[in-house]
């Protein structure tokens, strides 16, 4: 169980993304997990054994350590990552759903039924409409949601983005003001501000995927009220290019992110 | 032999699982497996090496790590996925047994051996009932060994070779302490999806016994 499972269950999702979805999940999945993952996890892995206070009290030094990383960056970026991830399990699930209701349709024999067999079923790609829009639009919002909450909890915890070369501790049983020294910091900061800066990119994606998902709801309320005689095999085949268009970026994305493992 | 075991085992359970049952298994999977091996495992690798007293008695130090860590956090944790996992082996095999029961006798025993209904559901129901009971006897083990879910920074140890009280510090025990207390919610979340999955299959099925009279 690792990252490369996460990857697997959102893989699913992607189909019934829309194309800056698809975006969102590379990025996500390229410069945030993998980053964590290859280089971030050594920066930060000796961190308490390179954490060195200017006193030879036994204690002083875990004291210190625990009162200025209550939480460590990284396993906050762990959690961050799987918080945001999560939204996208209610349209997989959502999805699911929809295709066990056809196949129960299809097992009974509906004539309303269109399916030729279980495995088209299970190959369809759903439109995001109806009540799946709904999903979706929700598991974008919990994402920014939680991108937010994330990145104001790292701000207030550390004071901001820059990791200090130089901590004065004064906890007890520091016998006075010590002197602690971080290890890396440059190349911590580097990072935290690299994860920060693309954490961002991930929520004006999302901002802009909102904003998407609107436009299209509000045009296609607006069709239906001035136009009720719409055509709809016309929709479709613009619908079914536009698809496959999606199919193929996403294609080109997977064949990129595909053998990542931690 | 490692957790994508359990993963792969858990992943088979999932097609004869309600949407309920889906739903535990998603909750298992992110917010405790994943949460484990990509977070908590880190914390308490060191733990040992990084416990401190202030004596330099040879011994002390292992003697009080040792009476107050009799089985650390880490490894409760991991016992208690694998545990809490293991109940739904039972369908697994039941459902086996019933397409091998089929196969041997060469005929159409049942409409589905996947279906939920006598003895399949019976042994579903016992899973769920054990799978609560595991993880309520670990939630209240982990309160008992440790005194409740927060680590201390501090712990004062008496214990023969240390020659008196001596002060024994904890490595990151803030830390400790918020993955401790969101191993505590998210096996309260399971325990309520369990207890709603139960009352609704005992729901669904006496309405159906009753329409049946």
């Amino acid at each position: 169980m690792d990252w490369g499972a996460l990857h697997t269950i959102l893989g699913g999702v992607n189909k019934h993304s829309t194309s800056i979805g698809k975006i969102w999940l590379t990025v996500l999945f390229i410069f945030r997990i993998m980053i964590l993952v290859v280089a971030a996890e050594r920066v930060w892995g000796d961190e308490q054994d390179d954490f060195i206070c200017n006193t030879l009290q036994p204690g002083c030094k875990n004291v210190c350590y625990d009162h200025f990383f209550p939480i460590s960056h990284i396993r906050l970026w762990a959690l961050q990552l799987i918080f945001v991830s999560t939204p996208a399990l209610l349209v997989a699930m959502h999805v699911a759903y929809r295709r066990h209701e056809k196949k129960r349709q299809f097992r009974k024999g509906d004539q309303k039924c269109e399916y030729k067999d279980i495995e088209e079923i299970r190959r369809q790609r759903f439109r995001i409409e109806g009540s799946l829009w709904w999903t979706y639009t929700s598991s974008i919002f919990f994402r920014l949601v939680f991108e937010a909450v994330f990145m104001y909890a790292f701000y207030f915890m550390y004071d901001g983005f820059q990791m200090p070369r130089l901590m004065k501790c004064s906890a007890w049983p520091c016998p006075n003001t010590v002197d602690c020294f971080v290890s890396r910091p440059t190349e911590k900061t580097v990072f935290t501000i690299f994860m920060i800066a693309v954490s961002s990119i991930c929520i004006l994606l999302n901002v802009a995927e909102l904003c998407y998902l609107l436009t299209k709801f509000f045009l296609r309320r607006s069709k239906k009220a001035g136009n009720p005689k719409h055509h709809p095999n016309h929709e479709n085949k613009e619908e079914t290019k536009q698809n496959e268009m999606n199919e193929l970026i996403s294609d080109s994305c997977q064949n990129t992110v595909i053998g990542f493992s931690s | 032999m490692s957790w994508g075991f359990l993963r792969d085992l858990l992943s088979g359970v999932n097609e004869y699982s309600t949407g309920i049952g889906r739903v535990w298994v998603a909750v298992v999977f992110i917010f405790r497996l994943l949460v484990y091996v990509a977070a908590a495992e880190n914390i308490w690798k060191y733990e040992h090496d990084e416990f401190e007293c202030n004596i330099r008695q040879p011994g002390c130090e292992n003697i009080c790590f040792d009476h107050f860590f009799p089985v650390s956090h880490i490894r409760l944790w991991a016992l208690q996925l694998i545990m809490v996992s293991t109940p739904s082996l039972l369908v697994v095999f039941h459902v086996a047994y019933r397409e091998n029961k089929e196969k041997r006798h060469n005929q159409k025993r049942y409409r589905s051996p996947g279906e939920r209904d006598g003895g399949l559901l019976c042994t579903y129901l016992i899973s769920l009932i054990l799978k609560t009971g595991f993880e309520i006897v670990f939630l209240v083990l982990f309160y008992k060994l440790y005194n409740g879910f927060k680590v201390p920074r501090l712990v004062k140890c008496d214990v023969r070779p240390c020659p008196n009280t001596v002060d024994c510090y904890i490595s990151k025990p803030t830390e400790k302490t918020i993955f401790l207390y969101f191993l505590a919610g998210t096996s309260c979340l399971c325990i309520v999806l369990n207890l709603c999955e139960l009352s609704y299959l005992i729901f669904k099925y006496s309405i159906k016994c009753y329409l049946r009279r």
